[in-house]
């Protein structure tokens, strides 16, 4: 009897120990969403909320929603107007005149004006910018002077950005870019409220932020929350519906569907978040209308040390490349709904009329098992080697990059009887060893910066600092150099596609697949979308109710 | 007491300057730095962001550098959360990891004392066999394992708790379940065997020929004793669960402090890793400074004299 008193009286410490847990603080309660609200995963902290600093996914996600350009992109990746009404190009094609709207406000309610422009941007390029130089700064070099005001070597005056008056902006280019328009539309060409001077730290508080996009924060948590609702002193009030987006930052792809499925989110998955991947095609038969996959401008591929024999031998290098079967790869390895890539230039990049890949074939070549054997036996016997000394396929630790790799060594293995090691590395160790041409085999990403082919093709000119293949090739310099200064659209997407081909035909690279984004989003939810980059675009979306 | 209290200090802030050396260097040896990532920036940008932090600097002077601000108490801000100081990372990360870990070992102490007893108690009976088997579980399953199925059963099956997030009283019930799982089996396991020794100890048999109640035999007599070991656990434990809680906090989407650390490793974000380090180093330092205290308290046979007490 005593005993059972005991254990009673134990009880009842459990039950109040577990009841002080339960009231431990007293927050109020999340509850579901008010009709309006749009309520996204970020997955993490963004690290800056600056458009001159902001260099990641997180972070434009927001700053694209909270600021805005000289112009925007639709959803078709077509530019109009943001807060430039109208704008002129010189014959010469060097020189922009854009003409600022006069309705333009920043959220204190002070106009926005080319002033603040001309300010920004020559922020941005301030090689003693506060807390650091800008990371993405070379985006902006495409004006003239740029690149020597940022790198110390010019003077801030001789930038060429000029507000004439209020309403007046006037820009001189290096050389005619055909996509500076859509340059415009991305952070480091936002404009910053000019008081930033006195606070260089605005960007770090939801207080201190003066934006002149669709909306303002209006609260921000660390690791836990962010808030924003339509500006009322945005020019496009009225096209704003949505009256509250709502981020969280949950870092783990099962809590995220968990999330979607308790109706916590009405988006789930990439850009900013991401669901399980083993759970695409459970998730396509139960939620047929909400499941999503849409392809992104970025291309999977690795990577291969030219400069390291036997990978000097271009019939070695086209072995390995013919012999991944890429079907198998996205269908029963990546599963989210991955584009097999014979190319460099992904789907969704724009070319003269239509997409660059409807209008150039990509197709550069054919996977195939016999050609591989004959041209692996042929190389190896050229560089007198009766077989193919060991090498290690190199990537960053992550589920996906390890059942590509894992699949890959699979085909090589029975395609053309070769072994090869799989090596995962963290992230700084990887990169580290990538930039110093330490390994022979590494998976590489790379997405669009701006709309246009060139975004891909200038990455393997023998002095980008992103080649990382030892590929050099005067002719495939020239030709890039050419691209830079043609206007002539037809031309430049010939001379494109000359360059593309090269490059591909090298085999210095083995194209792997296109991205895809995959997402869940509520049926109701209307235009909100995933633009060219990879970005959520949702300034404009609805709910569909409420349009009738 | 206080001679002891105060020698021990002296010995944290040593091994913490010490901490603090062999960190700067292991973190300096990593291969990378803060401004990586995909797509490489421009050498002369690089260049200026090295210059900017002193990066370009022998290691040996960044090092100087470095104990000179610590010296100032100067942690630091950020390398890749803009202008957010290590203070402020600390402050808003803490006190979820605090509240958390708090709560779970208190549920933890409460249930797991209470298990072992009930298992001392019917020693080689069914209820023996069946806490013990409880404990077996909890000892082995990993806690994130344990966090998903409790998400999963609780928050998305039946729908009692909302499945992320710390916004009200109930969000804390699944995530203090998680991270106690552990602490509660070890806990049971510990009360049980020293109970038991306890319970055919000389002492307790004389308790009960003077015709003491067994409810007074066994709270001053038998418990008292047999908590020893509980104490002895308690106190690195919480510092365990307070600074080891970054999976339980990843599931369920709170902002703790783990998720900052592991993410400083990641981004090479140098402050950052080193202000985490040795903050947690004072909190594990500081546990087993307050279990050596509590000793005394709980023991008077214990005496806290030089060259004693452990740690």
């Amino acid at each position: 009897m005593k005993r059972t008193k005991l254990v009673s009286i134990l009880s009842m410490v459990l039950v109040f120990a577990i009841f002080t847990a339960g009231c431990a603080t007293g927050a109020k309660n999340g509850g579901g969403a008010s009709n309006n609200e749009f309520r996204v995963n970020l997955s993490t902290e963004p690290p800056t909320l600056d458009p001159a600093q902001a260099t990641d996914q997180v972070s434009f996600t927001v700053i694209n929603a909270i600021y805005e350009g000289l112009t925007i992109l639709d959803e078709n990746g077509d530019v109009q107007p943001g807060i430039a009404e109208k704008w002129d190009v010189s014959e010469d094609g060097k020189t922009y005149t854009f003409k600022i709207r006069s309705d333009a406000k920043w959220s204190n309610g002070d106009p926005v004006t080319a002033h603040d422009f001309e300010f920004s941007w020559k922020r941005a390029l301030d090689p003693l910018l506060v807390p650091e130089p800008s990371q993405y700064a070379y985006q902006l070099y495409y004006i003239e002077g740029a690149e020597a005001y940022n790198t110390g070597e010019g003077s801030v005056d001789d930038v060429a950005v000029k507000a004439e008056d209020d309403h007046t902006l006037v820009v001189t280019l290096v050389a005619p870019t055909i996509y500076f328009e859509s340059l415009l539309s991305t952070a480091i060409y936002f404009p910053v409220h000019q008081s930033v001077k006195e606070n260089e730290a605005f960007a770090a508080a939801a207080n201190t932020m003066i934006t002149n996009g669709p909306f303002t924060m209006t609260d921000w948590k660390r690791n836990t929350s962010i808030t924003l609702e339509p500006s009322d002193s945005y020019y496009g009030r009225d096209q704003i519906k949505f009256s509250k987006v709502s981020f969280t930052m949950v870092n783990d792809s099962s809590s995220e569907l968990n999330m979607y499925e308790t109706g916590k989110l009405d988006y789930a998955g990439h850009p900013t978040g991401s669901l399980p991947s083993d759970q695409f095609a459970s998730l396509q038969q139960k939620y047929p209308d909400e499941f999503k996959i849409k392809g992104t401008a970025s291309l999977y591929y690795y990577l291969i040390n030219t400069t390291e024999p036997p990978f000097t031998n271009k019939k070695v290098r086209q072995a390995l490349s013919l012999a991944v079967n890429r079907n198998d790869l996205t269908e029963k390895v990546t599963l989210g709904g991955q584009i097999p890539a014979y190319g460099l230039v992904p789907p969704g990049i724009k070319g003269v009329e239509d997409e660059y890949r409807n209008e150039v074939n990509g197709d550069y070549f054919k996977e195939d098992l016999e050609l591989a054997k004959q041209l692996l036996a042929e190389g190896l016997a050229e560089e007198g080697l009766t077989q193919l000394p060991a090498f290690s396929i190199t990537f960053n630790t992550n589920d996906l990059h390890l059942k590509v790799a894992e699949a890959i060594v699979d085909m090589w293995r029975n395609n053309l009887g070769i072994d090869v090691q799989i090596g995962n590395e963290e992230w700084g160790v990887f990169l580290d060893n990538r930039n110093a041409m330490n390994y022979q085999v590494a998976r590489a990403g790379w997405g669009a910066d701006y709309n246009d082919p060139i975004s891909f093709i200038s990455l393997f000119t023998s002095k980008s600092g992103n080649n990382n293949t030892g590929y050099a090739n005067a002719e495939y310099d020239e030709l890039v150099e050419r691209i830079n200064h043609t206007s002539e659209p037809e031309e430049r997407v010939k001379l494109i596609a000359d360059a593309e081909k090269l490059l591909i035909e090298s085999h210095s690279i083995i194209p792997l697949y296109y991205y895809t984004n995959v997402y869940l989003m509520k049926p109701e939810v209307k235009g909100v979308y995933v633009d060219f980059k990879g970005d959520i675009i949702f300034t404009r979306g609805y709910y569909e109710e409420q349009e009738q | 007491m206080v001679r002891y209290v105060i020698e021990k200090i002296l010995y944290m802030l040593l091994s913490l300057f010490v901490l603090a050396s062999a960190t700067f260097f292991l973190m300096k040896a990593i291969p990378g730095n803060p401004f990586q990532s995909e797509k490489n920036i421009p050498p002369a940008i690089q260049q200026m962001l090295m210059e900017k932090y002193g990066f370009d600097k022998p290691v040996w002077e960044q090092y100087v550098h470095y104990i000179g601000n610590l010296l100032k108490l100067d942690f630091g801000t950020s390398m890749k959360q803009q202008y957010v100081t290590v203070e402020t990372v600390i402050k808003s990360g803490f006190a979820y990891s605090v509240q958390l870990g708090l709560l779970a070992m208190i549920v933890s102490v409460a249930a797991g004392v209470l298990l072992g007893l009930i298992a001392a108690l019917n020693h080689r009976k069914f209820l023996d066999g069946f806490t013990i088997f409880i404990a077996v579980l909890g000892v082995s399953i990993p806690n994130f394992v344990i966090a998903s199925a409790l998400q999963y059963f609780f928050g998305v099956q039946l729908r009692w708790f909302n499945v992320t997030g710390l916004n009200g009283p109930l969000d804390y019930v699944l995530p203090v379940i998680a991270l106690s799982f552990l602490p509660t089996a070890f806990i049971a396991r510990l009360t049980r065997s020293s109970m038991l020794e306890v319970l055919s100890a000389d002492y307790i048999k004389t308790a009960r020929a003077k015709g003491l109640s067994g409810r007074v035999i066994l709270v001053k007599h038998a418990l008292r004793n047999a908590i020893m070991p509980v104490v002895t656990y308690v106190g690195p434990m919480t510092a365990n669960i307070i600074t080891g809680s970054v999976i339980v906090e990843q599931i369920f989407g709170i902002g703790g402090l783990g998720k900052d650390f592991v993410n400083s490793i990641t981004n090479r974000d140098y402050t950052l890793i080193m202000g985490l380090t040795l903050f947690y180093a004072v909190i594990l330092m500081l546990a087993r400074l307050i279990t050596d205290i509590a000793y005394g308290f709980i023991d008077p046979r214990i005496k806290l004299i030089r060259g004693r007490g452990g740690a």
